[in-house]
């Protein structure tokens, strides 16, 4: 298990950086996916198969297939690559490089000491986990049950926050797409999400 | 080490049998679709014309396996592996009867639906690195199509998956001895066998291919054997789809008499059967009609289905 947790934590590393350095935004994109695949491994193997799972839906299934759609959309084309490739040139690698450098220094000064302080309640409760991997079928369904009294309980706040962000995004995406002063309804963009929109303005026109 | 051989024999089988459904497949729908549209459909080969896969399979690799100049080379090439390997790793954790699966992961059934969501890249990217105009549009209509469906695919399994208590799919299995889901989750069978339609893209949804206005969407660039790869990842995903729906709704291997991999095979060759004759019935629908439909009725349906369910389950 401990060589699949580094094998996995490996690919995830050696993407993420591919994913900085491709030039086409769709490589980047791609190697993101297999970032997401290689850190649901690493959940996996942590004990935690229903994060892993949601890892992989949520994330590398539903969001990237959205940036996918989007760059389809915008086709980044020759000029957009040689935009890139002026971007990448060595020089503006040099404070990106320290910060990180910085960041790096700092986990390994905190493996070195042995361990992180006040992480051993979260330790026991993953070294508990990882004992469940191999456990009985109701250690996942215990699990999500787990996930989900964690949100409608404790993070109760979060999740209703993080849905009124939500709402808001909705709301805007609408208000851009949809033509308001459009008297044709028969617009392919409109067709689908513009009628409730289109009455209201109809309606309240002088 | 008898444990290792037998789950290798079980890789195997996993491996080979829906490969095998799926080839034999492309000959059955052929003939059917012919029967249905009062014509003989591919007869020749063999002596029903069941040899026609073969015909088929010499015919594309004898083909020359062309890369267009324009295209994206390593996308080009990658797209049509990841359709197969995403459907083929779904296989792994449908239970053909009780204790054969490869994998009993207690996460089964996320693990198909996070599988199903990798397999749009296939097409998405098929059509991305192309790098022309048809296989483009198809690629980004099966994007749109599969953020559209996969919020309603997955709710209408929930309420499956309340019943049994479990993601675990023999667990699903074994719930159903007595009454098989369809009955009580009818509304989340039906919800699931439209989403299933639109992640194989089976005509009423098959608008990321739409020959008659887009060519052959996204795979109009592809040709031989990487075109023989979509074309077999698409009976792949139709016997995955309907593998998963004796499993969920139709009670899997349970059945009187018989063997439970009979009842199994019996079963999911009943809705292949069903999923067929469904192309051979309705007209493709729309783009926008499809997603206002996805958004406007199947959403609503399967939340009021989940609300119900519960609510039940909470009374008993």
């Amino acid at each position: 298990m401990t060589v699949l947790f580094y094998i996995a934590g490996a690919v995830a590393v050696i993407a993420t950086g591919m994913v900085i350095t491709r030039r086409k935004a769709i490589h980047a994109l791609l190697y993101l996916v297999v970032s997401f695949l290689a850190l649901a491994l690493v959940f996996y193997v942590l004990g935690a198969p229903f994060v892993a799972a949601l890892e992989v839906i949520v994330y590398a299934g539903a969001i990237m297939v959205l940036f996918l759609f989007a760059l389809m959309l915008i086709d980044a084309g020759r000029a957009e690559e040689a935009r890139e490739r002026d971007w990448m040139r060595p020089r503006a690698w040099i404070v990106p490089s320290v910060l990180s450098a910085a960041l790096l220094a700092e986990v390994v000064y905190l493996l070195a000491r042995g361990g992180v302080p006040g992480r051993t309640a979260a330790g026991a409760a993953a070294a508990g986990g990882a004992a469940g991997v191999g456990g009985a079928a109701g250690e996942a369904a215990a699990q999500v049950k787990a996930v989900g009294i964690a949100l409608f309980g404790p993070y109760l706040l979060g999740v209703e926050l993080a849905s009124i962000l939500l709402l808001a995004g909705l709301v805007a995406a609408h208000h851009l797409t949809v033509d308001l002063d459009s008297e044709d309804g028969e617009t392919a963009g409109a067709a689908d999400s513009g009628a409730p929109g289109r009455t209201r303005q109809k309606g309240g026109r002088p | 080490m008898p444990d290792t051989a037998w789950h290798i024999i079980e890789v195997v089988v996993m491996l080979l049998l829906p490969l095998l459904m799926a080839g034999g497949l492309t000959v059955v729908e052929r003939r059917l679709l012919g029967q249905l549209q009062d014509r003989y459909g591919p007869n020749r080969v063999g002596v029903m014309g069941e040899m026609q896969v073969l015909a088929d399979a010499v015919k594309l690799l004898g083909k020359e396996d062309w890369i267009p100049p324009f295209a994206d080379r390593p996308v080009f090439v990658a797209a049509p592996a990841i359709i197969l390997m995403s459907v083929l790793a779904s296989f792994a954790v449908i239970p053909l009867t009780s204790g054969f699966a490869v994998a009993d992961l207690n996460v089964g059934l996320l693990f198909f639906l996070a599988m199903s969501s990798l397999g749009v890249y296939s097409v998405a990217l098929a059509g991305w690195s192309s790098r022309s105009k048809y296989p483009l549009l198809g690629g980004l209509r099966a994007a749109a199509q599969l953020l559209g469906y996969e919020v309603f695919m997955g709710m209408s399994l929930l309420g499956v998956v309340m019943m049994a208590g479990s993601f675990d799919l023999s667990t699903i299995v074994e719930g159903q001895r007595g009454l098989w889901y369809v009955g009580p989750q009818f509304v989340g069978f039906v919800v699931f066998f439209i989403a299933g339609l639109a992640e194989t893209r089976r005509t009423p949804f098959d608008l990321p291919e739409a020959e008659s206005e887009l060519v052959a969407g996204y795979h109009a660039e592809y040709s031989a054997m990487k075109f023989g790869i979509f074309y077999v990842g698409e009976y792949l995903g139709i016997t995955l789809v309907s593998a998963l729906m004796t499993v969920l709704f139709f009670g899997g291997w349970l059945g009187p008499i018989l063997p439970g991999w009979t009842w199994f095979l019996l079963k999911t060759s009943i809705l292949i059967l069903v999923v067929i004759v469904v192309r051979a019935a309705l007209p493709r629908v729309r783009y926008d009609q499809l997603m206002s439909f996805g958004w406007k009725v199947m959403l609503p349906l399967t939340l009021i289905n989940l609300l119900v369910t519960a609510a039940v389950i909470l009374a008993t």
